[in-house]
């Protein structure tokens, strides 16, 4: 029976594994998208969120969406999109996820699109990397770890100040 | 024209110039306790401790308005804001700075007494009931609102920048989201020399 699951588990791991694939410089493909640079802020003490960060390269010839995204590390995460109008920053959740348009790259950068996780199990400690699971309409679920930076960091490599 | 009316008439005069002069007072009196940053309110600070109005008199401030369940723009204006403390260093010893929550319903003095004193041991977490945060934002022209993310989530649209005030607590300026370093250290440099 142990031998049977262990085949199992292995056998499963087959048909996940060729999912997606990791370059040498992090880019992970995943059907027709390529997703990179993905990274996540430091939070500080009692901030129950945070945002996530990543491009979406959608190199197939029809359009995709983002329409989901979960992490052990929050009770939630929704997709959202933040815009300073003056200087008012408005937070607007995008119910019905996000267009990724066909041979277009979208990208998840602060002041823009982000994932936004709510609920927080704990800090997000810089350093660190956060585990969530992307859904998209056609290419399905993937996994990425997003790479903890500084507080106010930009961008997956660069320094905060 | 007899003694009698010319004396009627001239206290009559007497009484329209009194009154000009009154109204012209309080008229002119009136920007001062209504103008940019004028108000009274009642608020606690992120030890329970009480604070009003007469809190920015006395010393530079750097003010600012977030919440701690925001994503974005609190953290990363809180993360600048540690860094203008270290760049200025003693320079900057008697500048204060001031994070006034939006959203104190979530924002209670504890919680925001580990949030703020992330950034320097000179930011004061404020908070208080809804009724008096409206009037501290009211004065300082603050806009926010609540916006539901479903369940009993929600976040919050605000104001973003950084108010400067100098030590009369007088509006002097702002410093903008993500403005960057070398102006926003400009900017409070020209506040702590005028103050």
């Amino acid at each position: 029976m142990i031998r049977f699951l262990r085949a199992a588990f292995a056998a499963s791991f087959l048909l996940v594994a060729p999912a997606f694939a990791q370059d040498h410089d992090g880019t992970i493909h995943h059907a027709d998208l390529n997703l990179s640079a993905p990274f996540t802020r430091a939070t500080l003490p009692n901030a129950p969120v945070g945002g996530g960060f990543l491009s979406i390269q959608n190199a197939g010839a029809d359009a995709d969406r983002l329409v989901s995204a979960s992490s052990p590390a929050a009770a939630m995460v929704q997709i959202h999109e933040m815009a300073m109008e003056g200087d008012v920053m408005k937070m607007r959740q995008l119910a019905d996820g996000l267009e990724l348009p066909a041979g277009e790259t979208v990208t998840l950068a602060p002041g823009g699109f982000h994932l936004m996780f709510m609920g927080l199990t704990q800090a997000f400690v810089e350093g660190e990397t956060v585990p969530v699971t992307l859904v998209f309409e056609k290419a399905g679920p993937v996994e990425l770890e997003l790479p903890v930076m500084g507080t106010a960091a930009d961008a997956a490599h660069t320094m905060s100040h | 024209m007899t003694m009698k009316s010319i004396r009627i008439w001239l206290w009559g005069a007497v009484g329209a110039l009194a009154l000009t002069a009154i109204v012209a007072a309080v008229l002119l009196r009136q920007p001062e306790q209504t103008g940019f940053g004028r108000g009274s309110y009642n608020l606690i600070d992120q030890n329970g401790q009480p604070v009003d109005q007469t809190v920015f008199v006395g010393h530079p401030t750097a003010l600012f308005f977030g919440f701690t369940h925001c994503p974005e723009v609190c953290p990363t204006t809180m993360a600048e804001m540690a860094s203008w403390f270290e760049q200025l260093g003693d320079e900057g010893q008697d500048l204060r700075a001031y994070f006034v929550s939006i959203d104190p319903q979530r924002d209670t003095p504890e919680v925001l007494g580990d949030y703020v004193s992330w950034v320097s041991d000179r930011i004061t977490g404020i908070t208080g009931t809804p009724e008096e945060i409206a009037k501290i934002a009211k004065a300082w022209g603050v806009y926010y609102a609540r916006v539901d993310l479903g369940g009993d989530d929600y976040t919050m649209d605000h104001t973003a920048s950084v108010f400067l005030l100098d030590a009369s607590g007088e509006f002097q300026g702002t410093i903008a989201y993500r403005e960057d370093q070398a102006t926003a250290l400009g900017k409070l440099r020209n506040l702590l020399a005028k103050s």
